[in-house]
């Protein structure tokens, strides 16, 4: 099967909300004004652990204009975790909307509502509070110490897998076929680290809570997981979930951080306590301390190598930084190894051992990758070593040992996110023409030979990487739809996928369109209202095309078939003579009639009925994306400053439902990876405190900043997807640290094990390498 | 209650209408456009002039409205996203360019990027895109890479 003969799939469809957004309409969270709104604030832990011996509000409600002040005392304690996931969730439960001890600088101490942001501020600074401080670990291997302080000794948290050392999940897997490292001719073995990484998605993160005109509570927030927030609100408030609805408008970006219940279970208390409408947002600030990071991890990883290219053994020890909860902390982890350990084929032995450990720093949760940017790192950079020791192209070795068509791999039984993964072979991949053309963009061969001959103190080199992602949480992931057609032949399709800026919406109003045979001008698509649309997980885990376009596809079908029904009254034909063209039902004979007739006869006249339809998808696998990327770099061996010439990724996403948005997904995805290559890192003070929590201090890049990026979508086509796509969002991301590190090796003969690869870091490095006679 | 030699008469040109109201002369500019004026185009996205999103035209030039006050545009011309048309009325070239280009993701920050490149380009419609990216340094994105954001930059130069 091929995308061929799609008419509205595979097209470059203009993304619906644009128009809108470039107009500057008011589409998201703040943009809507509330009568008699309050704004919420939050006062935050000074310290990196201490418990609250003394907490006194009685000067900041005199505050004038001050209507709430809620400490710990005021609410339920239900231990939970904020992280936005299924039910149950693998998360351990060890959050509590307020507590009596904080965990980190920017943990949550009491929260207040008023009539103005002045007088919000005036009342945090007026509550007081004694507390006694505690010792602070910032280091997950000195957390794991006996007698290291315990993060977590309250004593109704839950699956916590061993508090005493502070280890929020952990995690170990093997597969023996022999004794470890005999057939390798060659063994390595090397550690790379990633730091705190902030989303920086330029929207803050906000909810204002409201009440409807029946006082149930309306929550309308900037979330990817408008399902899992009325959820987690009802459990972590004690209310029933039919009294919440959660309403997602526009979302100013997510990449992982809007995964979350970071501001819906305050404000909503606020409005609960004054029978107001509260709104709270984070500022910049806070969006760096007291949102979510990326997982700072250090990945050991030791793989065997023979003369001829094979790889005998890989084993991965990955000790991921949670930092005070344990928000994602299995999850990611599992995805550390079951998105990158199968990427190549490993004949005798394989090991996971992870860890994901509590310290007293900020809370780290999902961030596009979701793990496979930290273990790629790892691997892909052992694999260059590997190579370059036995003397292959790194393209080549690559080619001769990515997994394939119809291989498997026991990772991908053995784990899972939160339960065991399920079996699954490659049933689609466009890897092999991926890297062909990204080698002949980047001119790989003749590079590699211009490059090995360089003087002076500007090198050039030329460095690759390989890796792949999920489609969906297979059977864990589920998305419904529901689709209605109107008088006019235009459709409402409602979902419960949660558009965040993707172009989710447009992309699923091209699936329906395609089977119904219209243009996705006559899709009206509402997405992403529990009290309107159906379920969905959520966007995350790279699910909406796959798991929410199948379920659009499957409605969608439905629909088509009632529409069949009514068309053989209408042209007194067989249904099975009938097809769907052009806003049209056509028969064999040429006979047809338009779908509005059939609206319309199916409305007022025969049998009447609403044409409607609604269906459920979730997938039994999780058919990986796949990508390769090269990237050119030239290195200044007295500065030690790098610049990326030009990157090249090359993704194959199954069939891109809009070639323009997959790239645009890429495109962005890369760019934050080289952005995180190169510049960011969170810096936090011997205590705990953040340094850099700003645009100013922590780098994102800009325009100026950027080297070229260009993105090739290699088609290929999965079975398992709608019209053959898989997933296109997250797997970006994960290959600018390894191939730009890969590229800086081709360029000056070191390798950087520390991301961000900062100028200090590389001159080091190549100071180490001229010591040994580089 | 607010203090009388607090307030401050503001007058200037919002989107072409001549705008007078009395403000609190502490305030934002950021504020007065989307609280006062309501209108919600202008976004804050860090509220310390590092990302752009709340850039405005202010007698032709891209500020960072977070950064100014309310009363610095009295007497001035301001012009928001609202205000940002075509010739003839309808879609100005830099909005037409966006969509077409496929530069707006999450459209956050895209009111920002299309002030600041309509700046550029008033200044300097010839813009190169060495030119245009160094404009664009104080307008960050996370969702595009930029790559769509400059080539409907480039291709809106010289189109009315």
């Amino acid at each position: 099967m091929d995308a061929k003969n799609l008419k509205v799939v595979n097209k470059p469809v203009i993304k619906m909300d644009a128009l809108g957004l470039a107009c500057g309409e008011p589409a998201f969270t703040d943009d809507v004004e509330f009568k008699g709104l309050l704004t919420g604030k939050i006062l935050w832990s000074p310290h990196a652990h201490a418990r609250i011996k003394k907490i006194d509000v009685s000067a900041a409600l005199k505050v004038p204009g001050v209507k709430a002040v809620l400490t710990y005392k005021d609410l339920p304690r239900v231990p939970h975790t904020t992280a936005g996931q299924g039910y149950p969730e693998p998360s351990p439960y060890d959050s509590y909307t307020l507590d009596n001890k904080v965990r980190f600088v920017g943990d949550r101490v009491a929260a207040v509502a008023a009539e103005t942001p002045e007088a919000a501020k005036e009342a945090l600074s007026k509550i007081k509070v004694e507390y006694e401080l505690l010792p602070a670990v910032f280091d997950t291997f000195e957390a794991m110490k006996d007698g290291a302080p315990v993060i977590h000794d309250e004593e109704d948290s839950k699956n916590i897998p061993d508090a005493k050392h502070n280890i929020a999940a952990k995690f170990d897997f093997e597969v023996k076929n022999g004794e470890w490292f005999k057939e390798a001719d060659f063994v390595f073995e090397h550690s790379w680290s990633i730091p705190y990484l902030q989303h920086c998605a330029i929207e803050p993160h906000i909810t204002i809570a409201h009440f409807d005109n029946t006082g149930r509570l309306v929550l309308r927030t900037s979330t990817q997981v408008p399902f899992h927030v009325r959820r987690i609100v009802a459990q972590a408030l004690k209310i029933p979930v039919k009294k919440i609805r959660v309403v997602k408008p526009r979302i100013g970006g997510g990449f992982g951080s809007k995964q979350e219940v970071l501001l819906e279970d305050i404000t909503a208390a606020l409005a609960l306590k004054t029978g107001r409408p509260v709104k709270l947002e984070y500022t910049r600030k806070e969006t760096f301390i007291s949102s979510r990071t990326r997982h700072p991890a250090v990945c050991r990883m030791k793989a065997g190598v023979k003369k001829d290219g094979t790889i005998t053994d890989a084993e991965m020890e990955i000790t991921l930084n949670t930092g005070a909860y344990g928000s994602h902390a299995l999850t990611v982890m599992m995805c550390s190894g079951s998105h990158t350990i199968p990427m190549y084929r490993v004949k005798n032995n394989i090991r996971f051992i992870g860890r994901s450990v509590y310290t007293n720093l900020p809370v780290a949760g999902a961030y596009r990758g979701y793990g496979a940017t930290q273990g790629f790192f790892a691997w892909e950079c052992l694999m260059d070593m590997m190579a370059a020791k036995i003397g292959m192209d790194p393209v080549e070795f690559r080619k001769m040992n990515y997994i394939k068509l119809g291989e498997g791999s026991p990772v991908f039984k053995a784990m899972g996110e939160g339960r065991e993964g399920v079996e699954q072979v490659i049933t689609s991949t466009g890897l092999f023409e991926a890297i062909q053309k990204g080698s002949d963009e980047i001119k790989w061969t003749e590079k590699k030979l211009k490059y090995a001959a360089q003087s002076g103190p500007i090198r050039r080199g030329v460095g690759v990487a390989c890796m792949m992602q999920g489609s969906g949480i297979p059977e864990v992931d589920m998305a419904s739809a529901t689709m209605k057609m109107n008088e006019d032949g235009s459709f409402n399709l409602l979902v419960g996928a949660a558009d965040l800026g993707t172009g989710s919406d447009t992309i699923l109003a091209q699936i329906a369109a395609e089977v119904l045979g219209i243009k996705t001008d006559d899709i009206i698509v509402t997405s992403s209202d529990t009290d309107i649309t159906p379920f969905d997980v959520g966007a995350y885990a790279s699910s909406t095309t796959f798991i929410s376009g199948g379920a659009v596809k499957k409605t969608a079908e439905k629909v088509r078939d009632m529409i069949l029904e009514v068309g053989a009254k209408i042209l007194d034909q067989k249904k099975e003579d009938l097809r769907l063209e052009d806003g049209k039902v056509v028969a064999k004979d040429g006979a047809s009639c338009s779908l509005s007739e059939v609206a319309n006869t199916s409305l007022y006249y025969y049998n009447q009925h609403q044409i409607t339809a609604s269906a459920s998808h979730f997938a039994h696998t999780s058919p990986p994306p796949f990508q390769a990327n090269f990237a050119e770099v030239e290195v200044d061996t007295e500065t030690g400053q790098v610049k990326i010439l030009d990157y090249v990724s090359c993704v194959d996403c199954g069939t891109a439902i809009n070639p323009q948005l997959a790239e645009g997904q890429n495109d962005g995805a890369v760019l934050n990876g080289i952005s995180h290559t190169l510049s960011e890192a969170m810096e936090f003070s011997s205590n705990g405190t953040p340094l850099n929590a700003s645009f100013r201090r922590y780098k994102i890049f800009s325009a100026a900043d950027t080297p070229p990026v260009r993105t090739f979508i290699i088609p290929s086509w999965e079975p398992a997807g709608p019209f053959g796509a898989k997933s296109v969002s997250e797997i970006g991301i994960n290959g600018p640290l390894p191939a730009v590190a890969n590229a800086i090796y081709n360029a000056c003969g070191v390798w950087l094990f520390e991301a961000p690869f900062t100028p200090d870091k590389v001159l080091k490095a190549i100071q180490k390498g001229k010591n040994k006679g580089l | 209650m607010k203090q009388l030699e607090n307030t401050f008469k503001l007058a200037c040109l919002v989107n072409g209408k001549r705008t007078e109201l009395e403000i609190d002369s502490s305030r934002s500019l950021l504020d007065l456009i989307r609280e006062d004026l309501g209108l919600k185009g202008t976004k804050e996205g860090c509220g310390e002039g590092e990302c752009g999103a709340c850039m405005v035209l202010v007698d032709g030039r891209a500020v960072n409205s977070c950064l100014m006050m309310a009363v610095q545009v009295h007497g001035k011309e301001m012009v928001t996203i609202e205000g940002i048309k075509g010739k003839d009325g309808g879609l100005h070239p830099l909005q037409k360019t966006f969509i077409a280009e496929g530069a707006v993701q999450c459209g956050f920050c895209t009111p920002g990027l299309i002030i600041a490149s309509e700046a550029l380009l008033r200044r300097n419609p010839k813009a190169t895109l060495e030119e245009i990216k160094l404009e664009l340094t104080g307008n960050l994105c996370r969702c595009t890479g930029y790559e769509k954001v400059l080539s409907a930059v480039e291709k809106a130069r010289g189109k009315k």
